[in-house]
């Protein structure tokens, strides 16, 4: 589901698997609790592990920016697959910023 | 318009439902040997729509969804998702971009995604009597295939 590490205050979440309305909640407990802990500057999601998505991955996502935002850190996503692209495109998260 | 197969199920609206329906749909259209791109704009239509009646259609019980789905002959697939929850006063509403009445984190994309998702959505409901999402795609990667 999600394996979490922090090295020289980056907080890498490595996401796998599929993500939906059922997991969203657990994967926001675990990336939560641990970002209160450390407090990083960076949070990065990694969906290179996703296999699947909808719109609960993107509600996940834009609670994270809010939730990283107000601990002063900033937000990163990374290795979106090609078959979760149409969903990011849709959702205009590409707009934030937090793309690479 | 033929119909060439078919086929029906039911479950409890519990979250831990919504992979099984996903892939249900999806493994019943395997044999059309869709594409990658074509299966999971599918499933995540219709996970959207699974996870609308869970979320909405019964907000405070448990209730029963059912999914009917179709393929024509000409390479159409048909996905009917119901419920029989407290259905939705103002469909047009419902279906704007960003619109939730649910809280928390969900993003109110349901209905733009299976619009981006499908070819064609309807949704019939009926205050208190409950929801139809009728979600339509063409799977073309079948078109020209020996049948």
């Amino acid at each position: 589901m999600v394996d979490l590490t922090y090295e020289n205050g980056v907080l890498t979440a490595k996401l796998f698997g599929e993500i939906d309305h059922h997991i969203a909640p657990k994967l926001r407990g675990a990336i939560d609790a641990r970002c209160e802990s450390v407090r990083p500057a960076k949070l990065i999601l990694d969906f290179g592990s996703v296999t699947f998505m909808d719109s609960s991955g993107i509600g996940l996502i834009m609670g994270r920016y809010r939730c990283i935002a107000l601990l002063g850190g900033r937000l990163e996503i990374v290795h979106i697959p090609p078959t979760l692209k149409k969903i990011f495109v849709l959702s205009g998260i590409e707009t934030l910023g937090v793309m690479k | 318009m033929k119909i060439v197969n078919h086929m029906r199920l039911s479950f409890l609206s519990n979250s831990s439902n919504e992979a099984f329906a996903r892939a249900a749909v999806a493994a019943f259209l395997l044999p059309l040997d869709p594409t990658v791109a074509e299966l999971a704009d599918i499933k995540t239509a219709v996970s959207e729509a699974v996870t609308n009646a869970i979320v909405h259609a019964y907000p405070d019980t448990t209730g029963i969804v059912c999914i009917e789905a179709k393929i024509t002959e000409d390479h159409r697939v048909i996905v009917k998702i119901r419920d029989k929850g407290v259905g939705i006063a103002d469909i047009e509403r419902a279906m704007e971009p960003l619109y939730t009445t649910a809280g928390g984190e969900r993003a109110g994309l349901g209905f733009a995604v299976m619009q981006s998702f499908s070819d064609k959505v309807r949704v019939r409901s009926t205050p208190g009597k409950g929801t139809a999402v009728t979600l339509e795609k063409a799977i073309r990667s079948a078109d020209g295939q020996e049948r």
